[in-house]
């Protein structure tokens, strides 16, 4: 366990990190219209200070010893009770700084881009209070020293989703899925809630320093149960199984925010919370086996669902809630995986972030349409964000040398190293999962860019003829760092074991692989072969076919199972939300007639008849007296029989 | 006579409102002047609240503010007044929400023939009476304090309330007459009791507190329960809470706040200071009936309140959700979860009391009370629309708002002894989310929508308008708020903000009176368990 020592220097200022995106926020949503005209040029500049600020302090870092790299700042007190603390205090860390820069660096570009995205939307001031918020409680959850405070980042990210989801509040599709996103996450909120209230009860703190220095007095069970727990509340705000069918609804936000949701903040806020309570899960092999489990069906989910989607933005949606099913069995694997998990968080970081941008790019160009049946042959008319968009297509479906290749790899590598069945299951799903992925982004590449150009006959739905054209400097600038960090960062990052070295301090050293049922080195081949097959796949039914306008129907009952989400939606619907809302109908009937019957029964009584207790308005003061007395001799006379 | 200029000041706080109601009562033909002498009056109280904060010394003794006067030398029973911390944030917040409830009020059309005067009066006429059931420190007063504060509810509620305002009234006065009954009789029996172990009978709290472990448990109990059934219908507790969404709803939105805000609270402020201290056996043995009355109303107020059509009854009903919460933190017997009631208490007042104002000033506008008749508010009112999601917020408990730091402790307080109430009232939260951000999306999002938003628009139910249309509107047909209401609502926004991030100044005051609670009840703060290995 390494040793927590005072922030000192240039971090002692660290709570400008929070500060400085607050103070966007604030300006922007009290300030009004009067700083409609520089609002968004505010709302970045604070973010790239942010990012300025927090690479110094990474630079600092850099120049520490290992054993140096983990310090807190205790800011003050939140509340206090007798003896519950919770404080403002932020831990700085490799973990915690490698995130600070994910966020207000991948956080900024977006921001940027937001400006050119954005500019015919009349509310894009508040529009960038909101992102400056969401970046702000981003960064309270990663920067906080305590589950307490954690938690207020969490469900901050949570009410900056709700808001960004629902921002085109006159859609009516928009409010639901928000009121979803909300609902879904409040659900893993629970259980992070039941995880800190269990952690109380066993430890009698909530920093994490306390909690981590002496999780091992924790029994086996209860160990268990807090490891169950926090994954529930990892599920919900990471889009995981049971909890993953809010995130593709979360697209009915602007694009920006669908970037910032998937790249920078709330879907990694799961990956983090598993791997920053890494001493607690490394304790728990049922606990991790459970994250594994949940990682491995969800990436399965994920990519089966992306194959079926025709809407752009949809299948870069399940692309997410696959990718973050790879993070969270990485995280699942313990000490042989944590690194790794982060690892892939960052490059997916990078490679989503350019998706999710440059398909608000191809949108900007066709008026908004999503609809990839009513695209295609885009490549010639949006060369720059073709091009852009192609790095991070390469990057995540594993090309070689390319940033997921180096990511997806190692965390395949490892799932085959776990030993035994799960060997197979998770490393051969995980593999599986890499071909699924090539093949649904291969078809979207070709659907979007390639082949004939359906939309010229095609109209918008306000009747004018598209006209595609490429999207301003200030929008497809922000994303050529990203297309360079999803060309390079993961050779950058597993160059000498580069970032699994950095956060060693953090997640400890990374364990390798033990027993693979084969040699590891063949798990590249296996997984390159298996992705050619998927693209392969999809030029053979996609690319060199005609793709209809229309989606076609009947299909077979895989595809139709697809297209409905895997029935998740259903069943929550059946499961859950009409039962609740027969429950609750009937309950408004019962307490209407029922309770307020009986009781009203029982008052009428006492008082005689109903029309006595309506005269009871006139002559109120004498009936009171008479029942003051009633009552009194009525309790004074059982006091008696039961002779004190 | 046995006062200190504490005590003084603590009777100017109860005098004052009750002077500012007579003289307000006189001006019956001038409202304009009425009115300024109310919120003057409330404003004043708001000064002499500060002065009693500043003069309380939260470790200082256990009542403080003291004063005690011979009353009825025959009944042992004196006019003595004092508060602990407990106390003393229920009085401050007493004092702070009457002020804007004024100036929520100010411009509200009263029924026919009622004046703006009698309003105010009985305004003012309640907050002394609500002082008066914090103050006292003599069980009698207490009870005397508890009764006589229903007749202004009764009368602002039956005289200017809604449209069924006489039948809530009326209920709402037979529920608490019922309640008050039951008291009484634990009341006298408390006398007989203390004469029994003192010689001669008391009514002092704290000489009855002396005595209470040395009463018999069965005794407590009996005496318990007689408190108890009152303070249950006044929380409310399920199933006594059916007079509340049939009074909330009926009464004119500054009784509501009133009634919701504080004098509901007084049920809660019973259990700490007279259930706990008074009964401690019977407390710790009658706790599991609390605790699952607490759990049903959490969840049964949430899903009432999802199944609401009437805004108004939905506020009700997430309020017995909200009081649900309170009484587990009180009965779970933690110095976390007790300060976390009382914080909530004060919270639930400003966070509902804000629902509530932003509620009328919406039916100010549509003139309906039905959630079906509204849609798309927010593209004409957008301000109207951002308070009432930041009302909402805080009623379902975000962190960063002030209800949050209350249910956070209510819950972690309760869990390490009641893990199993606390887990179902932990689920609660999932319903509040739905019932806030449901009701909001049906209101405030979407096109324009409703008879109620477009009856005004244009003239006429059933008309559909383009949002661009509506949004030229904008600000002619459907206002969005005016200075004043926003002056009335900026108070409540900051305070929700300020608690939700420094609630320390308070929890300051408030945790040495919870401390002295939990001890007087025989217990101590639960030890961690590490579980079996």
């Amino acid at each position: 366990m390494t040793e927590v020592l005072p922030a000192q220097g240039i971090a002692e200022n660290a709570w400008l990190l929070v500060a400085l995106p607050v103070l966007g926020a604030l300006v922007l949503l009290v300030g009004g219209r009067r700083t409609n005209a520089w609002g968004h040029l505010l709302g970045c500049a604070t973010l790239l200070a942010a990012f300025g600020y927090g690479a110094a302090v990474f630079a600092e870092w850099l120049g520490l010893s290992a054993e140096d790299r983990t310090r807190e700042l205790h800011l003050g007190t939140w509340f206090a009770v007798n003896g519950l603390h919770v404080d403002y205090g932020v831990r700085l860390d490799p973990l915690s700084l490698t995130f600070v820069l994910l966020i207000t660096g991948v956080g900024a570009l977006i921001h940027i881009y937001s400006i050119g995205y954005m500019s015919h939307d009349p509310g894009r001031r508040r529009f960038f209070g909101y992102l400056n918020l969401f970046v702000a409680a981003m960064l309270v959850l990663v920067l906080a020293d305590n589950f307490v405070t954690l938690y207020l980042g969490w469900e901050g990210v949570g009410l900056a989703s709700y808001l960004l989801i629902g921002w085109y509040q006159d859609r009516p599709s928009a409010a639901t899925a928000a009121k979803k996103a909300f609902l879904m996450n409040r659900v893993g909120d629970v259980g992070l809630a039941l995880g800190i209230f269990l952690i109380w009860r066993s430890l009698g703190t909530v920093k994490y320093s306390e909690v981590f220095a002496r999780v091992g007095e924790i029994g086996g069970p209860t160990l268990l149960a807090i490891a169950v727990l926090l994954l529930l509340g990892a599920c919900g705000k990471s889009g995981q199984f049971p909890l993953q069918a809010w995130l593709p609804d979360a697209m009915e936000g602007p694009t920006p925010v669908s970037a910032l949701i998937h790249a920078a903040t709330m879907v990694t806020a799961g990956v983090y919370l598993i791997a920053r309570c890494n001493p607690l899960y490394n304790l728990t092999s049922d606990g991790r086996l459970v994250v594994v489990g949940v990682g491995v069906i969800t990436l399965l989910i994920g990519s089966i669902i992306g194959c079926a989607y025709d809407d752009i933005k949809k299948v870069l949606a399940y692309s997410t809630v696959s990718q973050i099913g790879y993070m969270i069995l990485a995280v699942g694997l313990g000490p042989a995986g944590y690194a790794l998990g982060i690892a892939h968080l960052l490059t997916h970081g990078f490679f989503k972030a350019v998706l999710f941008l440059g398909a608000g790019s191809v949108m900007h160009a066709m008026h908004d349409e999503v609809d990839m049946r009513r695209m295609g042959g885009l490549a010639k008319h949006v060369p720059i964000t073709f091009a852009l968009f192609t790095t991070g297509y390469l990057a995540l479906i594993g090309f070689p040398f390319l940033s997921g290749y180096y990511s997806k790899d190692a965390i395949i590598e490892a799932a085959f190293g776990v030993g035994g069945w799960q060997s197979w299951v998770f490393g051969g799903s995980a593999m599986l999962a890499a071909g699924l992925t090539a093949f649904y982004m291969t078809r979207l590449m070709f659907m979007t860019f390639f082949g004939e150009e359906r939309w010229k006959d095609l109209r918008t739905p306000d009747g004018q003829a598209y006209h595609p054209h490429e999207s301003p400097s200030v929008m497809w600038l922000p994303m050529v760092p990203l297309a360079l960090g999803s060309l390079g960062a993961g050779f950058f990052f597993a160059h000498g074991e580069r970032l699994v070295r950095w956060l060693e301090p953090t997640l400890g050293p990374l364990t390798p692989a033990e027993a693979a049922p084969f040699p590891v080195e063949l798990v590249p081949v296996f997984t390159i072969a298996l992705s050619a097959v998927g693209v392969v796949l999809a030029w053979l039914f996609v690319g060199r076919e005609r793709v209809p306008v229309l989606r076609p129907v009947p299909v077979s009952p895989p595809v139709a199972a697809a297209r409905a989400d895997l029935y998740a939606n259903a069943i929550n619907e059946t499961l859950i939300a009409r039962p609740g809302t027969w429950l609750s109908r009937a309950l408004v009937f019962v307490d209407n007639k029922g309770v307020d019957g009986v009781v009203n029964g029982a008052a009428a009584l006492l008082g005689g008849t109903s029309g006595r207790v309506r005269k009871l308005q006139n002559g109120f003061v004498r009936t009171y007296a008479l029942g003051m007395l009633g009552g009194s001799v009525l309790v004074i006379a059982m006091l008696l029989v039961v002779s004190y | 006579m046995n006062a200190n200029n504490g005590g003084a000041l603590l009777l100017a706080l109860l005098l004052l409102p009750l002077v500012g109601s007579g003289l307000v009562a006189a001006m019956r033909s001038a409202p304009g002047p009425a009115k300024a002498t109310a919120l003057a009056f409330a404003l004043g109280e708001v000064v002499l609240a500060g002065l009693a904060w500043t003069a309380y010394h939260p470790l200082g003794d256990r009542l403080q503010l003291t004063l005690s006067v011979e009353w009825i030398p025959a009944f042992g029973t004196r006019f003595a007044l004092g508060v602990d911390g407990i106390a003393l944030v229920m009085i401050a917040l007493t004092a702070v929400l009457v002020p804007i409830v004024m100036g929520a009020s100010w411009e509200e059309k009263l029924p026919e023939g009622r004046t703006t005067a009698g309003f105010y009066s009985l305004l003012l006429a309640g907050q002394s009476m609500m002082v008066g059931v914090f103050a006292a420190t003599d069980v009698f007063l207490f009870y005397l304090f508890f009764e006589v504060m229903l007749v202004p509810m009764y009368f602002l509620i039956g005289r200017f309330g809604g449209p069924r305002r006489q039948y809530a009234a009326v209920k709402f006065f037979l529920y608490s007459l019922l309640g008050g009954l039951v008291m009484l009789g634990s009341v006298i029996g408390v006398f007989v009791v203390s004469a029994n172990r003192l010689g001669t009978g008391s009514f002092d709290w704290t000489s009855l507190v002396r005595i209470a472990h040395d009463v018999p448990q069965q005794t407590q109990i009996w005496l318990f329960l007689g408190f108890f059934v009152a303070f249950a219908i006044k929380a409310p507790l399920v199933p006594l809470h059916t007079w509340l969404p049939d009074a909330g709803a009926e009464a004119p939105v500054g009784a509501g706040v009133l009634l919701v805000g504080v004098m509901d609270k007084v049920g809660i402020y019973g259990f700490l200071r007279y259930c706990l201290p008074l009964f401690p056996d019977a407390s710790r043995v009658l706790a599991p009936l609390v605790l699952v009355l607490a759990v049903a109303g959490i969840l049964y107020g949430a899903l009432l309140a999802v199944g609401q059509t009437d805004l108004k009854r939905f506020v009700a009903y997430t309020s017995v959700a909200h009081f649900g919460f309170i009484a587990l933190g009180v009965f779970a017997f933690s110095t976390q979860g007790q300060a976390g009631s009382v914080l909530y208490m004060i919270n639930h007042g400003i966070s509902t009391g804000m629902l509530f104002i932003v509620i009328g000033m919406l039916m100010a506008r549509g003139g309906s009370r039905l959630i079906a008749d509204y849609g798309g508010v927010a593209m004409l009112a957008p301000v109207l629309a951002g308070m009432m999601l930041v009302a909402g917020l805080s009623s379902l408990a975000l962190p960063g708002t002030n209800s949050f730091v209350s249910e956070f402790l209510v819950l972690i307080g309760s869990f390490p002894r009641e893990p199993v109430y606390t887990v179902l009232a932990t689920v609660g939260i999932i319903f509040a989310a739905l019932y806030v951000l449901w009701v909001y999306q049906r209101v405030m999002t979407g096109p324009v929508r409703g008879t109620a938003v477009l009856g005004t628009l244009s003239g006429g139910p059933g008309t559909t308008m383009a949002p661009e249309v509506a949004a030229n509107r904008h600000g002619k047909l459907f206002p969005d708020l005016s200075v004043r209401e926003i002056a009335v609502l900026t108070p409540l926004v900051v305070l929700i903000l300020l608690l939700g991030f420094y609630p320390q100044p308070v929890l300051d005051v408030v945790n040495p009176s919870v401390g002295a609670t939990l001890s007087e009840v025989g217990l101590t703060d639960p030890v961690p368990v590490q579980g079996g290995k």
